[in-house]
């Protein structure tokens, strides 16, 4: 008796290390996928012809940011950083990067929001404002094509890891979190539409459903709202470490900027 | 700042069908929607397209709206001479906006 139940707890024991933590797997780097990959033809088609696809009037608005100096100071960022063709090729690709100022990651529009206040001396510009989001698609449009390629940085390392642990902690009144969804049914349909591997790769894109260009801190709060979550305010340090660990998952994936989704 | 892209080859056969190709920036508010407070966001949509080659009207278009944000347009026209194409989009402001482009017929 004693025997065959020390048998079945020494088994119970072994099942449960052969089945490991219950965190989802990640995704492998050979399954990797763009959301493009996820979308309709039609869709696609908008986003590879430059002269049908939306966020490029986003583009041509950046552009003019760029090199239009700000009334406060008299400064622009072409002024400073010269032709971002050649100054901000491959900038995004390496986005979020530890801010020594702050001593914390800092995204795209973050950088473009501090270089406005401290070099511009002007106030920065509001988040998914029409000005921030051109400009910030401008300077990732320069990266296009090119690998996603974290910065190594160890000083990013514990952010990495608090967005890693945001993105697969439950949230919400139906307690899903991000990892639900992206890692564990990617490919699978969430009502009629298909689930992606959640890989940031063409921000800040076109989604029809906004009828405008949007930053990737809007899609998250997008989708924590359809997890009936409280979204965390845009700017949160939340928000930026989910970023950066999106985009260290994303790693190796070429940048699409002005990306077009449904 | 309107922001408008337009695609015009730059050169043609007398003859040639050519494509033409044009977006721009507009937010195309049908007038159904309601802001935060609950109140109406009046309507303003582009209502008229117009495209002239050289003074003579080859292209119109009447929009109403279910045309979404940042209308695409996109139509084909004989190229018949060297000269101007004008393009104009009227919104229901009456504020008309308009872009030009050459095209070079041989």
């Amino acid at each position: 008796m004693t025997g065959g139940l020390r048998r079945s707890r020494i088994a119970l024991g072994l099942l449960l290390i052969l089945a490991g933590p219950v965190y989802a797997e990640e995704i492998p780097a050979m399954e990797k996928r763009s959301g493009l990959d996820f979308v309709s033809p039609e869709t696609r088609n908008l986003q590879a012809d430059d002269m049908s696809n939306p966020g490029m009037l986003w583009i041509i608005e950046g552009e003019r940011l760029w090199r239009e100096p700000v009334e406060t100071s008299g400064a622009s960022c072409q002024g400073c950083h010269g032709d971002a063709a050649k100054g901000m090729r491959g900038v995004a690709a390496r986005y979020p990067v530890f801010g020594e100022e702050t001593k914390s990651p800092v995204d795209l529009q973050g950088r473009i929001n501090g270089c406005r206040r401290e070099r511009q001396k002007a106030p920065a510009f509001a988040f998914e404002s029409e000005e921030l989001v051109a400009l910030t698609a401008y300077v990732a449009h320069q990266s296009r094509g090119m690998p996603i390629a974290p910065a190594q940085d160890n000083r990013l390392s514990p952010f990495v890891e608090n967005g890693r642990k945001l993105f697969q902690q439950r949230f919400g009144q139906l307690d899903l979190s991000c990892a639900s969804c992206h890692d564990e049914h990617w490919g699978k349909r969430l009502s009629s539409s298909p689930i992606p591997q959640a890989h940031p790769t063409a921000y800040p894109l076109y989604r029809l459903e906004w009828q405008t260009l949007g930053s990737l801190q809007r899609r998250l709060r997008n989708c924590m709202i359809g997890m009936r979550a409280e979204p965390f305010p845009y700017g949160s340090s939340e928000l930026v470490e989910l970023e950066l660990y999106l985009m260290s998952r994303a790693a190796g994936l070429p940048l699409e900027t002005p990306g077009v989704r449904p | 700042m309107t922001r408008i892209l337009i695609n015009v080859p730059a050169t043609a056969r007398q003859g040639e069908i050519i494509e033409i190709k044009t977006m721009i920036a507009h937010t195309m508010e049908t007038g159904y929607r309601l802001n935060a407070t609950g109140a109406a966001i009046p309507r303003n949509i582009i209502n008229r397209f117009v495209c002239t080659y050289d003074g003579e009207e080859v292209f119109s278009a009447e929009l109403f709206p279910a045309v979404a944000a940042n209308p695409f347009i996109s139509f084909t026209t004989i190229a018949v001479k060297t000269g101007t194409i004008t393009f104009a989009w009227t919104d229901d402001h009456g504020t008309t906006e308009t872009a030009v482009a050459e095209i070079t017929v041989t």
